[in-house]
């Protein structure tokens, strides 16, 4: 038959170009010109504590930047993650510090205020049909506010809970191989990745990510509940941001309440230039990954050649639009 | 024709290459001032992209293309619009939210000093654009009020504010019916007397005989001949398009006896859309569903399979009252439901083809902690692959990539693994070519065989005439009548329903 051997000749083609393999390559690409460029621009760039500074730095970003790839991909916009990300660190605070809960508590309320933040979001996405953008747009400001409420706009120190900020700064790995004093915090990225990859390409719940993303209407009228399920993915994102908040209270070993704003936009930046369509239905969590390594690098190698502070944000913002740029091109190229 | 009529295009030897396809080979055709010129061929064929070189939004790789005797190569479709080329296509590319002018002059409205808009320009100038259409439209209704005609209508409008003097037309009638496939031919009459060049793409082939002078057929992007409209059989046609004669067997009605009644409706109701509809299927019938645009029958079965959220009625399946609030309950009960609109409601067309045949039973697939066993969705859609004859490289191809008849296919597998008996398939053949179409009927009459329950709403008369086992028709939200099918029932039978309003009300010309 004609039609399929039409489709039978597209086919290695549609294969390089749809599995998403080229807009990773490339990232992957600039991530290792990057790391060059820097190395022969500055001799202090390739040594092994600066290679951790910028793992370590990677770390709350990357969480972040997870957790907002799960809503891209459906298809939807997550601005919260950053304040949410506080929100959890201090709620960790008031059960630690306040209430002098013991440590694995603090860290489950952290996840479990996350998870519930996820699922209001979520809700007023998937129930109420408030745009994404607007609903997690209010989310932001009234973490935002609630953290400070709670706190009494002053951070709280995790002085009195011993082994907090080890989540962050320890090193498991250092203890094993001392020549690699990776933080414990790197670790817990690499582990909540690679647990979200495998959600996503292994479970009932990251096919319908995907496949809300795709087409929403068509999953409903195939029966599946899709507002329940979206609701599960912007809990999955919250419990995720969570998890952001125990990194960054550690590794700073308080929560700052008035930190997290401008957290959501650089999660959103890694999520782009890892490959992520903004239009959902596509995306890897090893493109975000590949996406916040940039965003670090960038920053850090910057920093190690003087590069002032200013000029540092306007070349991520030019970064962005150029990772873009490069996967609209590639999109219509394919057609 | 007079032999005073210029030509107006005259391609020749176009290539075209898309990575790793040879999309056209020495592909010829022309077109004179003043004809419409039919442009012929299963989806696939080339047609598309044969236009869109001559609208500037391709590039050929090879090939001459003459405009009013002088070789061009238009790069972007404004360049190719200054040649006076303009194209209708046919998914409309109008805004919604602007009004019928400000969507005919976007980009070039007229302008007062300090760039304000002059509204009364741009009003004043669309209402002569529409009058020399003899359109009655106001200017300033929004386009999302319109019907598609309408909107048609305005597509059409504002390629000829450009001064157009070929308008390719890419299935202009799909979404309309037929009193609007009547008014549009008027216009395309009028603007053939006036000169323009129509190219007309277009699958159906009855409007061919009504409107088009001549038909240039390809196949596989490749020129398979061209042929006069008026003398050349529709059967020679269709055989030039599929490289074979398609054999069409005449319909036999089995007869069911008492069969078991595998869904019954009655008194459903939901706005003005559907008004006390009242019917029931037999285990192995085929219901059609006929009715002009509009009459309410995809309603119904939106309706029924929980949609839409229906006023009041009761839905028994299989004997026993079931309450149907989502598609979820619907699914639950054994009611499988194909939209009309694949690309929308029924695919996710960037996921691949055994994740959309799973996507209503993931359950099934489904381990401990939700992890799925992709090794049992890819035997289970191998199987249908096979079974249904779905044309695919792999379980793995994106759906997107397959052609209208192999996806229609692949929401078929679908409900079938999902165990649906009850399956209701709107417009099953829209933008399926007619090769593919023999087949869907075969599939969908072997389903019936097999004990399914079918119901299909389809808008083209030959489609329901040649599937259905008892014809229901609507008109208004209403069911006006159930004939038997088969040979004792004709397209007037049917027509005559489809009309028969509640009020006696006249149509008008006048917009609504």
């Amino acid at each position: 038959m004609t039609t399929a051997t039409d489709v039978e000749k597209k086919k290695p083609l549609a294969g390089l170009s749809d599995s998403g393999a080229y807009q990773k390559l490339l990232a992957f690409a600039s991530l290792i010109a990057l790391l060059i460029g820097f190395s022969i621009a500055s001799p202090n760039f390739m040594q092994t504590s600066n290679m951790i500074a910028i793992l370590q730095a990677t770390s709350v970003n990357g969480v972040l930047a997870v957790a907002a790839t799960l809503v891209i991909i459906t298809g939807g916009i997550d601005l919260s993650v950053g304040t949410l990300m506080t929100f959890c660190a201090v709620i960790a605070g008031v059960v630690l510090t306040y209430l002098g809960m013991p440590l694995l508590l603090g860290v489950a309320a952290a996840i479990a205020a996350g998870a519930f933040c996820g699922l209001c979001s979520g809700t007023f996405v998937a129930k109420m049909k408030i745009p994404p953008f607007i609903a997690t747009l209010g989310m932001m400001l009234i973490l935002k506010g609630l953290s400070l409420v709670i706190s009494g706009t002053r951070p709280i120190y995790f002085n009195d809970t011993p082994g907090f900020d080890q989540i962050s700064r320890g090193s498991l790995i250092g203890e094993i191989f001392p020549a690699l004093p990776i933080p414990n915090g790197v670790l817990i990225l690499f582990l909540v990745a690679i647990a979200a990859s495998y959600i996503l390409s292994r479970t009932v719940l990251g096919r319908y990510t995907f496949a809300l993303g795709s087409n929403e209407e068509a999953v409903r009228l195939s029966g599946v509940n899709t507002d329940a399920w979206k609701m599960r993915i912007y809990a999955l994102a919250g419990a995720i941001c969570g998890i952001g908040g125990i990194l960054i209270a550690s590794r700073l070993n308080s929560a700052q309440p008035a930190l997290g704003l401008g957290y959501e936009l650089e999660a959103i930046a890694a999520v782009v230039i890892g490959g992520t369509s903004l239009s959902g239905g596509r995306g890897t969590i090893l493109g975000t990954l590949i996406g916040a390594l940039i965003m670090a690098v960038l920053t850090n190698g910057l920093r190690v050649l003087s590069v002032a502070q200013e000029w540092q944000t306007v070349v991520t913002g030019a970064i962005i639009i150029l990772a873009v740029y490069a996967d609209m091109a590639r999109r219509k190229k394919s057609g | 024709m007079g032999g005073n009529m210029t030509k107006l295009v005259d391609m020749t030897g176009i290539e075209k290459y898309f990575p790793g396809v040879h999309a056209l080979k020495t592909v010829q055709f022309d077109l004179f001032s003043g004809e419409v010129h039919a442009l012929m061929g299963e989806n696939g064929a080339g047609k598309s992209t044969l236009m869109k070189i001559l609208s500037g939004i391709y590039q050929r790789d090879g090939g001459d293309l003459v405009i009013e005797g002088k070789s061009v190569s238009p790069t972007t479709p404004g360049e190719a619009q200054d040649l006076g080329i303009g194209i209708i296509h046919q998914e409309l590319s109008l805004m919604n939210d602007l009004t019928v002018a400000q969507n005919i002059f976007i980009g070039r409205e007229p302008r007062k000093s300090f760039g304000r808009l002059d509204e009364a320009a741009l009003n004043a100038q669309t209402a002569e654009i529409f009058a020399s259409m003899n359109l009655s439209l106001d200017p300033k209704t929004l386009v999302g009020s319109l019907t598609i005609a309408k909107q048609q209508m305005v597509e059409i409008a504002k390629a000829l504010s450009y001064r157009s003097k070929v308008l390719i037309m890419d299935e202009p009638t799909a979404a309309l019916n037929d009193a609007e496939i009547a008014e549009l031919f008027v216009i395309i009459r009028r603007l053939k007397a006036e000169g323009v060049g129509i190219v007309y793409i277009s699958h159906k082939m009855d409007e061919l005989k009504q409107i088009a002078d001549r038909v240039t057929v390809m196949r596989d992007g490749e020129y398979v001949g061209t042929v006069g409209a008026a003398e050349t059989p529709i059967s020679q046609i269709i055989a030039m398009m599929v490289g074979r004669e398609v054999n069409e067997k005449p319909l036999d009605v089995p007869d069911l006896g008492d069969a078991e009644v595998s869904l019954e409706v009655s008194g459903l109701n939901r706005g003005k859309e559907i008004k006390d509809v009242s019917f029931s299927v037999q285990k192995g019938e085929i219901l059609g569903f006929a009715g002009l645009m509009g009459a309410g029958r995809t309603e119904v079965a939106r309706a029924i399979f929980g949609a839409d959220v229906k006023d009041s009625g009761t839905i028994r399946v299989h004997g026993h009252e079931v309450s149907i609030k989502s598609p979820k309950d619907a699914v639950r009960a054994g009611i499988g439901y194909l939209s009309e609109d694949r690309k929308h409601f029924g695919l996710a067309t960037g996921m691949n083809v055994r994740d959309n045949i799973a996507l209503a039973s993931m359950d099934l697939f489904t381990g401990t902690g939700g992890v799925l066993n992709d090794g049992e969705i890819s035997t289970t859609a191998k199987g249908y692959i096979a079974q249904l004859g779905i044309r695919t490289p792999s379980d793995v191809q994106e759906v997107r990539l397959l052609s209208g008849g192999n996806q229609q296919k692949v929401v078929i597998a679908k409900w079938l693994l999902r165990d649906c008996d009850i399956l209701i398939f709107d417009e099953p053949t829209r933008g399926i070519d007619v090769g593919a179409k023999s087949e869907i009927y075969k599939l969908l009459e072997e389903l019936a065989e097999q004990g399914k329950t079918i119901i299909v709403i389809s808008s083209e008369l030959p489609e329901i005439m040649r599937l259905s086992h008892r014809i229901a028709v609507m008109c208004e939200g209403r069911l006006t009548g159930i004939l038997p099918g088969g040979k004792d029932t004709t397209q007037e039978d049917i027509m005559h329903l489809a009309t028969q309003r509640a009020a006696a009300m006249q149509v008008t010309g006048a917009p609504q």
